[in-house]
């Protein structure tokens, strides 16, 4: 193995440990977050910001998806597009619901 | 006979190897699994009385989940961390990072475990409520994903893993990294569960 090669992961392995230390205090923050008397949906988004902020870390570097093939992003974004399609479903039924009413 | 090809190279056409394609469109089945469990979680709580899931979700324990939280986020640390040791040809050092991701994945189910029991002890069970029951289904299959992920790290851990190294160690490092990605996705899942079961 090249020189090179050994230096970049140990760059790498310097940025996972950032992470991991970004995620525990994220982790705490997201706890915290939950005492403080907030509205339910305002409570509902900050935990989900926090969650996503979490999740992009974990996938950005953890699964690489920062640095990764076209091909993967691709199959992701149409994912993540079914995704919300299945997120939005409840709304959609709730919305004809109360239209019968 | 020949080998499988493209499990060491990447194929020219996707520009992957095929077991990093395959895990991808595998977790993105997944991403459907688990999200069609959190689209009934917003059905059923958008339907639920006023107050009922958050009357029912205060009966959790918050600190056992945050904990279980830092304890799945280190064993995503620490399974990166094995992988990185193979690139660095350092096997001792895998072993060890390895022996860390699957301790941490059992003190997951072990508390896991003492929540469940917890929670029968004071008669409450998956039928108790509407929240209970999406509650239970939903870490029910997490913790599932859990032992799926124990079983196939604790077989590239165990002394097959030292054979696989020491006649392809390219692609035993392909393996660990594709059984990496998978138990990230498993974190990934967990740290959306936690804030809408424990927090919200």
């Amino acid at each position: 193995m090249s020189n090179n090669e050994h230096e970049h992961i140990q760059e790498h392995i310097k940025i996972y440990l950032n992470v991991f230390g970004a995620l525990a205090i994220l982790t705490l923050v997201t706890v915290a977050v939950s005492y403080l008397e907030l509205s339910t949906v305002e409570g509902i988004m900050l935990a989900l910001a926090i969650a996503s902020v979490k999740a992009s870390l974990v996938a950005g570097y953890f699964m690489h998806l920062i640095s990764e093939k076209q091909t993967i992003i691709w199959i992701l974004i149409l994912t993540f597009v079914f995704f919300l399609i299945l997120m939005f479903l409840p709304l959609i039924t709730v919305t004809d619901h109360t239209g019968i009413n | 006979m020949s080998s499988i090809p493209y499990i060491v190279e990447e194929r020219p056409d996707t520009g992957l190897t095929n077991a990093k394609l395959g895990i991808w469109i595998f977790l993105a089945s997944e991403v459907m699994l688990f999200g069609g469990l959190f689209s009934a979680y917003v059905f059923l709580r958008m339907a639920a009385p006023a107050g009922d899931f958050e009357y029912w979700g205060n009966k959790l324990s918050i600190p056992m989940a945050t904990i279980n939280t830092l304890v799945l986020i280190s064993s995503s640390v620490t399974v990166i961390m094995a992988w990185a040791s193979l690139k660095l040809k350092d096997f001792g050092k895998y072993k060890l990072y390895m022996g860390l991701t699957l301790l941490c994945s059992f003190m997951f189910l072990v508390i896991k475990y003492f929540e469940y029991t917890g929670k029968f002890h004071h008669g409450i069970f998956p039928s108790s409520s509407t929240f209970m029951g999406i509650y239970f289904t939903l870490t029910g299959l997490h913790g599932l994903h859990i032992i799926g992920g124990i079983v196939v790290m604790g077989y590239m851990w165990l002394p097959v893993g030292n054979k696989m190294w020491k006649t392809n160690p390219e692609m035993f490092t392909n393996r660990v990294e594709v059984a990496g990605l998978y138990w990230h996705f498993v974190d990934l899942v967990w740290i959306f569960l936690f804030p809408i079961l424990y927090l919200l």
